[in-house]
Parts: structure tokens; sequence; C-alpha cells
């Protein structure tokens, strides 16, 4: 790889790159993304590697690990181009038998792909229902490149708005063609973007700042986790036109320390953009000056906060603090500093390359774009998926996620995170967007849907989210931390059946105090879980506190667990598991449970594969 | 006993500022495996932060500890969809396999079990991760086999 000195050496080098690549030699993309990770996708492609190696074939076949390529309840995904074949659910042993019929023979593997609820094969990508409806531009490159790879991104077109911009606007055309898009903040709070860049660019002063916020902290998110390890460039490059834009010459990328292959492509990424003289000093021969630092989070969800994150870059505790001002005024060590999330990032380079009223034609009319979604829970396609704002609950749920898992009935979609709310069934239409979910009392927040159904108890769910947030809460101010504490008694007692009918009103009055005085948003939208669940499943409230029942036999106190004498078998693996030694019994026969010993754990009905274990409430 | 050569090694890759304190105790954790006392004496006088910011600092975030962790650690993600697929039922589990509690490591130093928010792998729910390997769509009967490996060789 050369060191660009212009823009017409970097062109150069693609167009001799695109004419020494051949479109139609066959690849091999093994998803290496956060759901084909945990799923053996490692040991899929060095099962390739091998057997390609081998059969002579390395040489002919380029194989690659690419980032997330989406549905994860299918992982590991294996996609072959030029095809576009994927294949799905690919183990180590599938890998010899792919190699023969598809790679060398070109036959297609009927098991190996998507089938339909008719029965029909969908073996081509565009052909699956849950790509249909989607509308990938973050998630773009993410099937066609080798994140590790700074070729793979200029053969895909990458670094194309470096030389859209430099000579040819000026820092406020670019501005204003990002206020023109419409992009808001795609962390949550859904600020105008090109907004908070002209703010920033109009405080005086030389030494201004750039962070990328990848604190990824909601629960049930993981988009921006995905992009930082499938297209670490896209994030660089978007960085690079923010900081032409505002006068930055530094930036930094915040990365959560969980997210350590996160950290490791980004490091890669920023190696090969300074050795290639994307980033550095006088870049491409404009005289701007740029380079990108990562800064490594320790920990803390309340970091996510700008405030906070700013603090704790600064080598203090993450507090947040008041705000005005604003960081784009008053930010890192005092200087004017731009955050921006990683989605918010990896869209710029597009907005630039194909302008403003393109992006902005896609979308409502007041959130502009696309909206990367992580779709997880009791849906059958989980993964993550990339729709224009304003598609509806139901779309996402029944036609990209396939419906509910075991035809059970949708309950609820939960999105935002600790921060956002659970929408119910009767919003199922619902155009989702920034404001229509916060009309219906949640947030988009950094795009976590996690879809729940008759299995899910709704206290519990308000319960988990307050527990979190209780142990989150950096204790600076007192409505944040006594609210979420108090709060997180009072859920906990109902769950337990000790809740009194009186303690609804006590959380929503607890609630409003939190929403109001709270000093940052952590605390200000802390209330969401308990307000919306409050609202639309009030009556599993009263089923705990006036029936002392469960609905969903979720909460542990409230439940019974029997042993049926007809089904057990006497295999004894409840027996094995069960930490209070509440059952007894002889091998081979029917087992007894202990009611007076049983702790209620769940662990005998998770071991029994007979169904023996009965649970009611 | 402090490890003078180590804690050198560490400091010569940071500018003296306050700016670095997080990164510094970031590699000695990483380093260390945990935030010795007497190193964060040392810290706090080279990088001239009072070290009761060291020790706030220290206390704050999630990653640091100050008692030592296991040669191999073992997180659980309790995010959401791991919380509604029987997260808490599978720390439960290698709890007592490993007879320890969460946030603490087991005597002979082996392991060390913590809790994590989200570890961003939601669709393979629910998940737990051993060093930096991920195990996805765990249950609980799949945690002995899972454990052994990483098991000292004179344990069971």
């Amino acid at each position: 790889m050369p060191k660009f000195e212009t823009i017409s050496q970097l062109e150069e080098y693609r167009r001799r790159l695109l004419a020494q690549r051949d479109a139609q030699a066959p690849q091999v993309l093994v998803c290496g993304g956060p759901g084909c990770l945990p799923m053996g996708s490692e040991e899929v492609a060095a099962a390739f590697q091998q057997e390609l190696k081998q059969r002579g074939l390395a040489a002919k076949v380029i194989l690659k690990e690419s980032g997330c390529q989406g549905l994860c309840a299918r992982a590991v995904k294996v996609m072959l181009r030029p095809r576009e074949i994927t294949y799905q659910q690919v183990t180590p042993e599938d890998v010899p038998e792919i190699v023969e019929e598809t790679l060398v023979k070109g036959k297609i593997l009927e098991r190996l792909c998507y089938q339909a609820d008719d029965g029909a094969v969908k073996a081509k990508k565009s052909e699956i229902p849950f790509y249909q409806g989607q509308h990938p531009l973050v998630l773009g490159k993410m099937d066609l490149i080798d994140p590790t790879s700074l070729d793979d991104y200029l053969a895909a077109g990458g670094y194309r708005a470096i030389p859209h911009i430099f000579g040819k606007m000026s820092p406020e055309a670019v501005i204003d063609v990002v206020e023109r898009s419409g992009l808001r903040g795609r962390g949550g709070g859904g600020f105008p973007t090109g907004r908070k860049w002209r703010l920033c660019r109009q405080v005086p002063g030389d030494v201004k700042y750039l962070i990328c916020n990848g604190d990824e902290g909601d629960p049930g998110a993981f988009m921006d986790r995905a992009v930082m390890e499938g297209d670490p460039h896209a994030v660089l490059e978007g960085m690079i036109i923010g900081g032409y834009a505002i006068g930055a010459n530094q930036g930094f990328i915040y990365v959560r320390h969980e997210y350590p292959l996160a950290v490791k492509r980004l490091s890669l990424a920023i190696d090969q953009a300074r050795a290639s003289g994307l980033l550095g000093a006088d870049l491409l021969g404009s005289g701007f000056n740029f380079d990108v630092k990562i800064s490594k989070g320790a920990g803390a969800f309340v970091c996510g906060e700008e405030t906070a994150l700013i603090a704790s870059m600064e080598g203090n505790i993450g507090e947040p603090r008041n705000r005005p001002p604003f960081p784009a005024q008053h930010g890192l060590w005092g200087k004017p500093t731009v955050i921006n999330n990683v989605e918010s990032w990896a869209n710029v380079p597009e907005i630039i390359n194909q302008g403003p009223e393109w992006y902005a034609a896609i979308g409502t009319d007041k959130s502009k774009g696309t909206k990367v979604f992580s779709l997880v829970g009791a849906v059958n396609n989980t993964g993550l998926v990339e729709v224009p704002m304003g598609t509806t609950l139901r779309q996402m749920v029944y036609e990209l996620g396939g419906g509910i898992r075991g035809g059970g009935d949708f309950k609820a979609v939960q999105t935002g995170g600790p921060s956002g709310g659970c929408i119910p069934k009767q919003y199922l239409d619902l155009p989702v967007d920034y404001d229509s979910l916060q009309s219906v009392g949640s947030i988009m927040g950094s795009g976590g849907m996690i879809v729940m159904d008759e299995h899910s108890c709704m206290v519990d769910v308000a319960r988990y989210f307050m527990s979190f947030l209780n142990d989150e809460s950096c204790g600076k101010c007192t409505p944040c931390r006594e609210g979420t504490k108090h709060l997180l008694e009072i859920l906990t007692a109902i769950t337990k059946g000790e809740g009194q009918e009186e303690h609804l009103a006590l959380m929503e009055e607890l609630c409003v105090t939190m929403k109001d005085a709270s000093l940052c948003g952590l605390g200000q939208s802390a209330a969401n879980p308990v307000l919306s669940t409050l609202k639309y499943f009030r009556e599993e409230y009263e089923a705990h506190i006036l029936q002392k029942k469960c609905p969903a036999l979720v909460c542990r106190p409230l439940l019974k667990y029997t042993i049926d004498p007809e089904t057990c078998t006497g295999c004894l693996a409840c027996v094995r598991e069960c930490p209070a030694d509440a059952i007894r019994g002889e091998a081979g026969e029917p087992q007894e449970l202990d009611q007076a010993l049983c702790v209620k754990c769940g662990m005998c009905h998770a071991m029994c594969k007979f169904d023996a274990v009965k649970v009611e409430s | 006993m402090i490890n003078q050569e180590k804690l050198d090694t560490i400091l010569t890759r940071y500018e003296a500022s306050s700016a670095n304190l997080i990164p510094v105790l970031q590699d000695i954790q990483d380093e260390f495996n945990y935030l010795p006392k007497d190193e964060l004496k040392l810290v706090a006088g080279k990088l001239q932060v009072p070290l009761t910011q060291v020790y706030s600092v220290a206390t704050f975030f999630k990653m640091f500890s100050l008692e030592p962790k296991g040669r191999h650690q073992i997180r659980v993600c309790l995010g959401t969809a791991c919380h509604l697929r029987g997260g808490q039922r599978l720390v439960e589990t290698v709890s007592r396999r490993l007879g320890v509690e969460t946030g603490h490591a087991t005597q002979d130093l082996q392991f060390s079990l913590e809790t994590v928010g989200c570890l961003g792998s939601c669709a393979q729910a629910p998940l737990m991760m051993i060093d930096d390997k991920y195990f996805g769509r765990m249950a609980v009967d799949k945690v002995p086999k899972i454990l052994k490996p990483y098991k000292n060789q004179d344990q069971d």
C-alpha cells in the first residue's frame, strides 16, 4: 500500500485495484459478526482455509471473514460470491461438501439454504424475506469486504467522499450538506448532527476535538459493535469529514472495553490509514491535518452520556455535569468538542457521496435516512436490520423478523434500552422514528429492539432495568441515586408478592420527580421502563399485588414447582442440579419435590428433558 | 513487593499527565490482573494525581479490581435478551459449579466470575465469555463441559 500524497494518487490506486480484481472470481465470505462469532465462525473459516488448500484451490477462491451479514438467528452464515448464495447454520463439517458441490460443481446445497414457510428454497440473499424491505446504507459493505483490508474498503468505494470535499467544498458547505440531509444523532438523543457541527465550528478557538462515541452500553443493542468490527474505515472516513467541517485536527474513538475485537479492528484501520496518508499531516495534499486515537472505556454505562464520557477521558470518574455549556462549546479539556455516535459517523460518507437530497428522501418528515436495529428476543429471525425510518413495528417483527418464535403471541417490544419503554400490541402499526417512539413513552435510543412474548413478565422487565440503572447510576445527583434505589426496592417487593396497592401511585410520583430533577439523561429517562409498563400492562402489576401471581411464570417467589409422577422417569438430572437438595426419590422412580426446601430457582425445570417438572403461579 | 520493572514498562508508554490515569490503570489491570495497592501509590506520584482520585477511579469503573482476579475470567451476560432467556440461572449454575460468588475469584485463582451489562451478541442469548472466547445459546446443562478444559489439571 503506497502513501497517497494527492487525491489523484488515491484515485489512480483505486482504478488499478479495480482493474486487477476479477468481479467474477469465486469468493467465500464467512460471517465473523457479533452473532456468528459465538457460534463458531472462526472454526468454519479455518475449515475453509484447510479444505481450499488441500484441494489446491487456495489461489483460485478468495476466502474472507466478513463483518455482520445480518441474520444472526441462522449463524454461522457463509456468502458465496458472485452468485450471492447465502448458506446458513454452516458447521466445519459442511465445508468439504460446500467446496466440492458448490464451488467446484456449481450446485446449490438446498439443505443449507433459507427455507420459506411453504418449503420454497431461497438460495440468494435478495430472495430471503429478512433482507427484503431493508435499506442497507451503514451495513451496506458488511458482506462485501474483509474489515482488516483497506484495499477492500477502497475497492468498495470507500474514502470516495474525501476527494469530494478537499479542494471542492468549504467546511461550511460540508456542514450545510449534513444539515440539509436531516441526519440526527443515532446514539439516542436525535439531535441534528449538522446543527451540532455548526455550533462547534462557530465557537472561536484554534483547538477543537471530535469524538466518536462507541460506548454502546444499552443492553440489547449491538449495531455499533458490528460497524466498528465490520467496517471500521467507514467510521474513520466520517470522522475525517467531520474534522474538516468543524476545524478539528484530533479525533478520538471511545470504545467500551467489553468490545475487544472492535478495539483491535479500529486500531488496525487507524494504522492502515496513517500509513497510506489518509490520516496524519497534510491529508492528500489538502493542507488539512487530522489524526485519530482510541480511548478505551473502563466499564461504566453512564459514560455513554457525553459529559461523563469527557470526564473519564480526562482521567476522572464518569460523572456527568450540567449542560449548558454543551460540549460543542466547552468539551474535552475545555475545548469545543463534537461527539457523535458510531452509526452517525458511518452515515456521513454516503451523505457526501450521494448528496443531502438523496438522503433526505429516505425516511419520514422529521427523521431522515435509515436506522439500524438489533432485532432480538422472541422473534424467529433475530439479527441486525437496517430499514428506512418510518418502517412499522409490525413490518419489523413479522416481515423481517418472521414472527414470534414458537408461534406464540406478541406482547411488547422494548426499544431504547434502559432509557426506553415497552410498546404494546396496539402500536404495532406505529411507523418507527424518533418522535413516534417518544409519543408512546419510549425512545429510539441506539436501536435495541427486544421483542417479548407471553413468557416475559413486564413487572420483571421493569425490575430488571431498574436494577441495571441502580447499579449504573453514578450517584452524583440525588433524584437518580435515590430514585433508582427506591424504585428497585418497590419493584422487587412486587415481584416477591409483597407489593401494596399504593405502591403504584408512589412509583409514578418517584418517576415524575426523577424525570424533572435528574442531572443527566440516565436519570431523566430511567423512569421510562416503569412508566410504560405501568401504563400498558397495569393488570400484570395488579396480578402480582392483589393475587400474588405472576401470569408469565417468571417471578420466582410467586412460582410453585412440582414433579408430575406420571411423566417423571427418575433419570435424576434434576436431583444433580438442585442447589437445595429438595428433590428426593430412587433412581428410575418418580421423584418428589419438597416444597419447604425448594428455592424456586427453576433449575429442575431447565434440566428436565421429559417435561415432568411443572410450574404454576 | 512492587514489580518495578513491569510498572516502569507501563509508565514509559504514557506522558506523566492525569489524562493518562485510566489508560495506565487499564494496562496495570491487564498486566497484573488487578490493581495492587503499592503500585497505585507510585502511579499517583508519577502522574501527579492525588491518591484519592486514583482510588475513586479504581473503584468507579467495572473493569478494575482491587483484589486479584482469576487466570480465566468468566463473564456471563445479563443484557436484556440474555435476562429474558435465563441469564440469571446461567450465572447461578457457573457460580455453584465453581464455588465462587459473582464478582470474586476461586480460591486457587483459576477463575473469576462476573456479570456484564451486555456483551453485544444479543441474538445468541444467553451468552457467556471465558477470556476472549464467546459461548452463545447457552444452557445450564452445557456448563460443565464448557468449563472442563479451563480447569486446573489437578482438579476433577
